[in-house]
Parts: structure tokens; C-alpha cells; sequence
């Protein structure tokens, strides 16, 4: 059956129960702070790289899902939460003390590459420094910026300052290394190539590209202060839709819903977990859909009819979400233990509509692979540029299509699986090409999965029984779960990993609200993709990963 | 037609079709609206300045310009089922200096506002705004962020707001047509008072957060100064 994992006979592959961790740690772990998705182990700061190379070497942990630091009354803590990315459901949690006065800890991104921006992230926002860090600077907020912003003293009525060097012109003296005749370019952050605000600081050799870097922050909304801000039952659920905003809002208010539900012991019921079953497959085909519109305009500027064929479609899911929710793009759907409201009246309508919809879109994927994909020109263009190996994928944290793109079969929807994923009949899509052209692949085929997906759920919807139609548990009017509770959470958002961090400090508002975005990881690997490439290959690398910037910065 | 002059028409005959048609109506072809204006005189009199305003509105070249979630429902108001360049104004250019109308799409926040200030000076004049969204208007959901500027009107003026979160595609043509007539009746362009001006480093008034900044930062370097705390 599709959804069983392939056999792995790796010793890695065994779990371990907590103790046995604790025994293969030994000495390094100074006691237990176990958190409600793993245990966790508090060690010493100066023990980070130890702790991580054993769990990653010898236990098989060799997913870094996110570093999530905060400031208590009495110390600093960054937690690692790792993983495998061959079973997501055994986890452990890393957690590093650090001093109040001198917040300093080992850094970890010897041991995992992708805890570099992680850690940048965490310095930024939190203070905490991190030792034999490569690049320990600022990297959502301008450089000249004072303070940090989640920690506890910081006052956000003072002024600040931010700069523009970019003004200078581009071919003065100071921005060619006399040496090497190397030109120093700048991509974005307004340019139509960068999907957003995202500004590429390139150095290039000829056409080649020697350094790329990504320079990120131009859409920083501080989404984790609102969240922290905002109430457990009603406050935080808008704001996940406007972190990938690019039509993904149920998904992303699954991820939220799936920690805080797990975090208060809500229990969905069984209904409502097949309404958002449906409409998170949807606003993935709008997503993926998307993608293949700005990527394909990305590569060539000739495509645009793809583009618009494929915001068409899109126009099309756009209509059934909003019969569905109410809201093309900001859905504000789900609930804590249900959804909203149920399915639009009449219900044939809407089933008859949405069967329209998937009847039609096996012949669109047709055409987007006569126009797209067996294009020679675009075939040109994408296949073995921008490689990404597997294992190079695996250190970066990268998931969702980029990684499956790698050959990395890493799905949560069958690995952990939620709502009502496990009862159906589907796929995981893999490609092994690695390549730009395989990503875009891994897209247009999970389309086709998610169709079948709704296709089922659909199904399932027009049988269920009259009176058993419940879409909503009993929810406290205010949650207050117990304090000091931890949890992490992520679910298969459709840029990947989609994971939430939560303390709860006994108030109705979070203590601490920690976003983990697939598209912060996914973005760290293009200096990999890219470096030695040509121009035009950087931005086909960058439309192939499909980043979405409200996403990365948050 | 004999082969040695191609292309040599009976003008008088077309000549006089063609004023017969506008005279009497017939023909659609000729019969633009314009035309009817017009009436049978192939000349207008009217003031330049209404003339050049009248083009400018009919003709407007937007900025491809995307920030945020509202960038989203932007796109799909140039695309296929909205399709903007329906009234003259959906061709979006990549560079500013082709553009006439910046559509702001998103939240502005305080790395962002300088590049935006610095994009919006590149466009030439007249240019003209239009704030998209409700972040552009306050800041919207992110009004309290530490580090979102309440408002798009705080870094550069806007002609027209357009609110929501994000606005219908359908809304953001009602204000780029909005706009499309304030600019052919010559009313756009109205002046703000802009609080946080772009200027370089060594102008700024010396307080503690500029001394504190001042061997990192070049003197000529264009930095924007936010003070929170008068923030709206």
C-alpha cells in the first residue's frame, strides 16, 4: 500500500526510548525537560556540538527541524528539535541554557549546516550569541538596528535607523575585487525575478556566479510577536494565512491548529478533519500552481500564457475555497477542534462544482506539461542546473518538494500523519533528478495526488450520515493550558515542513510562539544550488525552490 | 490595379466615404465615443493641459511592484479572469523608470521603507500611488509589530487607499479606475506631509542613537530614521 514506508534495515532507523538516549548521552545531559512531542535533555553550553554529533551520528537524528530560543526570568534557552527524516515521529529535544548576564552557547552549525540561519535568527531576536558561529550577524533586522526585540527589556518606542547602502553605484571602483575581476551585483529586493522582497547580494565571474547571498528581512512582520499576543482560541488563527499567503492559509492554520489542539487535548472530530482535509488539498493545488505560473515565467519570459493558464486554474480552486470559507486568500477557516462553518448550502452545488473542478484538471496538467515541461527550450534551461544532492538537501533542513525533488521521500502527511490523510488512497511523490526540472515535477505531480485526495474526501463528504455532521469539539471559551507546557508541532504545509513551537506560561496567550518555516530552510540551500552556475541559473534555482518571502522572514 | 504603382489608392473616394460615415453615423468603425465628441470636425480646441491629463488617465503604466499577500491579489487583477488592462492600466513595467502608477501591495517594514522611498524616486513624473491593502493604510494586522512602519503614507504619498486584507481583486480595479478618473480631471496628486524623509547619515541630528551609529555607518550613506514613539 501507498502508504506504508519502504523497508529500512538501518541501524539509525531503531528508536529509541528515552532512557536508552539518555544512556548513549551519558554525562552530557545534566537533566530531563521533557516537552509534549519528546523528550528532551538540558545539557551544558558548551556541549552543543558533542550532544548533536552523537544524536546525528550514532541515533540517526539527522533532521534539525528549527532552533527556537527564548529569554525566562533567570537564563536564556535555545532548544534544538531534531528528527529523522525517516521517521518524523521520533523526536528529541536539545535544550542549551545559557547565562542571563552573558548569553553565549556553542553553536551547532558544524554539526548541521542549517542551524547557521537559525541561530542568526535567534541572535537577532533573542540575543543569545552563539560561539564558533561563521557569520554571527543580524539577519530579519537591519543591521543598525538596537536591541532585541523578543527579548524580555526591550522597548519598542525607541528609535531606529535604517540604512541604504545600495545607492552607490554598482560599477564604482570599491565594488570590483581588483584581483580577481569579480562584479559585485545586487538582485532585488525589488525585482520581479525575487517572488517578493528578497534581495541576492551576487558576486559574479564573467556570467558565472562565484558567492550568492541571500539577503533576507524585507518582509519581517514580527509574526511571532503577534502571535504571542494574541489568545489561544480566536487571536492567533488569522495570522498563519498571511505567512504563506500565496493561497496556502489552510494549511498553515493546520499547523497552528494541529500544536494548539495537541497542546490543549482538543479532540477534531471526525468530520471536520475530512472538511480540512479537503480544503488544505485545495489551497495545495492553488499553491503548486502558482509556482509553476512564476516559475516558468521565471525561466523564460515567453510563458507568460502559462502563467496565465495557470492562474486560471487557480481562479478556479480560488472560487471553490471561497463557496468553502467565505475568503479567496485570507481564509480564516479552521478552528481550534473543527472548522468555522460547514460545507456551503446546497451541498450538491458545491460537490457537483468541485467535481467539475477535478474532472477538468487532468487535462490542464496535460497542457502544462505540452507547454511547460516537454518544452525543449525550458527542458534547456532546467535540467541538471541547479542540483541539489540528497544528503546536501538533508543538512539544510530542506523539505516539502525541494526535498523530494532530492529523492528525499519526507512527507508528513503519511510519515506523521493528521487529519485524515492515513484513510486515503494516495501517493508521495518522489523524483530523483535533483535538478530544477525535477522539483517542478514533484509539483505537478502532487497536484495529481491532491485531486485524488479531494476526489476521495468528496466522496466520503456526500455519504456522511445527517446527524453525525459535527464540525466543531467543545472548546473552553479561554484556553489556558498548563504552564510551562512545551510542544512541537509541524504539519505538510505545501512549501514543506510547517512546524509551530509553543510555551504556554498559564495565560491565555502563549508564552513563546516559534514559526518554523519550510521556506527559511529551503531558501539556506541556494548559495549550494547556485555557486559556479551561470546568472540565468540562479533564478531558475530561486522559482524552483518557491520561496515565499512572507513566509521566510514572518 | 496595374503592377508598376502598387499602391496607389482612389483617395478621393476614400476620403469622402470616410466623412460621409462620420457625418451620418454609419460605419461603427469611426464611431468611438471620442468621435462623437469630436463631432464631424476632424480638430478639437481644448486646453492642453486637460488634453495631457485626459492621456495620462487613459494610459497609465503600473510598476510591477510585489511586497506581500496583497501582491497575490494583484497578480490576479492583471490576469485572465480580472484583467486590469481592460481600462487602460494593466501593463506592468519591471523597471520604475517606465512607470506611472505604483500599486503599494503589502506591509512596509523598516528595512523595506527605504528601498521603497528610493524606488518610488525613480519613477518619473508625474507618478502616482496607489496603497493597496490595509497595511498601507495603518499597518494593518501588523500595526503593533516592533518593526512594521504604520502606513505607506509615512514613507511616501498615496493617492488612493484601498482597504482590505487583502482588497478584491475587484475593489483594486474600482481604485485604479478611481484613480484613472482623479487623473483625467486633473485632481491627483495630492500633497502629503512626508515624516520619515530619506536622508544621508551626516544630516541627521545628533542624538544618542546617531552618535552611538557613528563609525558604522558611512556619512553618505541614505539611511531613514523611525521614531516609534510618534508613530500613529
Amino acid at each position: 500500500m501507498s502508504l506504508e514506508r519502504p523497508d529500512t534495515t538501518d541501524d539509525a532507523a531503531i528508536e529509541r526510548t528515552p532512557d536508552e538516549l539518555e544512556a548513549l548521552l551519558g554525562d552530557l545531559v545534566v537533566k530531563r525537560d521533557d516537552h509534549l512531542n519528546a523528550p528532551g535533555f538540558v545539557i551544558r553550553p558548551d556541549t552543543v556540538q558533542e550532544t548533536l554529533s552523537i544524536l546525528k551520528e550514532q541515533a540517526g537524528y539527522d533532521h534539525l527541524s528549527v532552533v527556537s530560543a527564548q529569554e525566562y526570568e533567570n537564563r536564556y534557552e535555545s532548544i534544538y528539535h531534531l528528527k529523522k527524516f525517516d521517521d518524523p515521529t521520533q523526536e528529541v529535544s536539545v535544550v542549551v541554557p545559557a547565562d542571563k548576564d552573558d548569553p553565549v552557547s556553542e553553536s551547532a552549525e558544524p554539526v548541521f549546516r542549517t542551524a547557521d540561519w537559525h541561530e542568526r535568527e535567534a541572535y537577532d531576536l533573542i540575543g543569545i550569541e552563539y560561539d564558533d558561529h561563521p557569520d554571527l550577524r543580524r539577519i530579519l533586522l537591519p543591521e543598525t538596528w538596537q536591541g532585541h526585540p523578543l527579548s524580555m527589556d526591550y522597548d519598542k518606542d525607541r528609535p531606529q535607523i535604517a540604512t541604504l547602502p545600495e545607492h552607490a553605484n554598482p560599477l564604482q571602483e570599491h565594488y570590483k575585487d581588483s584581483e580577481s575581476d569579480t562584479m559585485f551585483l545586487n538582485i532585488g529586493p525589488h525585482h520581479p525575478a525575487t517572488h517578493g522582497v528578497l534581495h541576492l547580494k551576487t558576486v559574479l565571474d564573467g556570467e558565472q556566479v562565484v558567492d550568492v547571498e541571500p539577503d533576507i528581512g524585507y518582509l519581517h512582520r514580527c509574526e511571532e510577536q503577534m502571535a504571542q499576543a494574541g489568545t489561544y482560541r480566536h487571536q492567533i488563527m488569522p495570522y498563519p494565512d498571511r505567512w504563506d499567503y500565496i493561497s496556502a492559509g489552510l494549511l498553515n492554520e493546520w499547523a497552528y491548529a494541529r500544536a494548539a489542539e495537541d497542546l490543549a487535548e482538543i479532540e477534531v472530530p471526525e468530520y471536520a478533519q475530512v472538511i480540512r482535509t479537503m480544503g488544505a488539498e485545495m489551497c495545495r493545488i492553488a499553491a503548486h500552481m502558482l509556482a509553476l505560473a512564476t516559475f516558468a515565467l521565471d525561466v523564460n519570459g515567453d510563458f507568460t500564457a502559462t502563467f496565465m493558464y495557470a492562474i486560471n486554474d487557480r481562479e478556479r480552486v480560488q472560487d471553490l475555497l471561497e463557496d468553502l470559507t467565505g475568503q479567496r486568500l485570507m481564509f480564516n477557516y479552521f478552528r481550534l477542534g473543527g472548522v468555522v462553518w460547514d460545507l456551503p448550502e446546497p451541498r450538491e452545488e458545491f460537490f457537483s462544482k468541485t467535481r467539475d473542478f477535478l474532472d477538468q484538471l487532468p487535462e490542464s496538467v496535460e497542457e502544462y506539461h505540452n507547454l511547460v515541461t516537454s518544452n525543449e527550450i525550458f527542458q534547456m534551461r532546467t535540467i541538471d542546473t541547479g542540483v541539489l544532492p540528497p544528503d546536501v538537501a538533508k543538512d539544510y533542513g530542506a523539505t516539502g518538494p525541494v526535498a523530494r525533488g532530492s529523492g528525499v521521500d519526507y512527507d508528513l502527511r503519511r510519515d506523521d500523519p493528521y487529519g485524515y490523510y492515513d484513510e486515503l488512497d494516495w501517493d508521495v511523490v518522489t523524483e530523483e533528478g535533483c535538478d530544477n526540472f525535477s522539483r517542478l515535477l514533484v509539483r505537478m505531480r502532487e497536484v495529481e495526488e491532491s485531486a485524488k485526495i479531494i476526489e476521495q474526501c468528496v466522496d466520503l463528504l456526500e455519504d456522511w450520515p445527517e446527524d453525525e455532521r459535527n464540525i466543531q469539539a467543545n472548546v473552553p471559551r479561554t484556553l489556558r493550558p498548563d504552564d510551562d507546557a512545551e510542544i512541537y508541532r509541524a504539519v505538510e504545509g505545501a512549501k514543506g515542513e510547517l512546524g509551530i513551537y509553543i510555551r504556554s506560561d498559564g495565560t491565555d496567550k502563549p508564552g513563546r510562539f516559534k514559526i518554523r518555516s519550510p521556506c527559511f530552510s529551503n531558501l539556506q540551500t541556494l548559495p549550494e544550488m547556485a555557486n559556479g552556475e551561470y546568472i540565468p541559473d540562479v533564478i531558475a534555482a530561486l522559482g524552483s525552490l518557491d520561496i515565499v518571502l512572507g513566509e521566510v522572514d514572518r | 490595379m496595374s503592377s508598376d504603382q502598387p499602391f496607389i489608392t482612389d483617395e478621393s473616394q476614400v476620403v469622402t466615404e470616410t466623412r460621409d460615415a462620420r457625418m451620418t453615423g454609419q460605419g461603427d468603425r469611426f464611431n468611438s465615443r471620442l468621435r462623437e465628441a469630436f463631432g464631424s470636425s476632424p480638430f478639437i480646441l481644448t486646453k492642453f493641459d486637460k488634453f495631457l491629463n485626459w492621456c495620462r488617465g487613459s494610459s497609465m503604466f503600473m510598476l510591477q511592484f510585489g511586497i506581500a499577500c496583497c501582491s497575490i491579489e494583484m497578480m490576479h487583477t492583471y490576469a485572465v479572469k480580472h484583467d486590469l488592462d481592460r481600462f487602460g492600466s494593466g501593463v506592468p513595467r519591471a523597471s520604475p523608470r517606465q512607470a506611472d502608477v505604483m500599486i503599494v501591495p503589502g506591509t512596509i517594514v523598516s528595512k523595506f521603507a527605504p528601498r521603497m522611498k528610493r524606488v518610488y524616486d525613480q519613477m518619473p513624473e508625474p507618478k502616482f500611488v496607489v496603497g493597496m491593502g490595509s497595511c498601507t493604510i495603518s499597518g494593518g494586522p501588523f500595526q503593533e509589530g516592533y518593526n512594521v512602519i504604520k502606513g505607506a503614507e509615512e514613507v511616501i504619498p498615496i493617492d488612493i487607499h484601498v482597504p482590505g486584507c487583502p482588497p478584491r481583486p475587484e475593489a483594486l480595479v474600482y481604485g485604479v479606475v478611481k484613480l484613472q478618473e482623479r487623473v483625467a480631471n486633473g485632481e491627483a496628486s495630492p500633497v502629503t506631509v512626508k515624516p520619515y524623509e530619506l536622508e544621508e547619515f551626516s544630516d541627521l541630528e545628533r542624538d544618542e542613537l546617531v552618535d552611538k551609529l557613528a563609525d558604522q555607518i558611512d556619512e553618505d550613506e541614505l539611511v531613514m530614521r523611525y521614531n516609534f514613539a510618534d508613530s500613529p
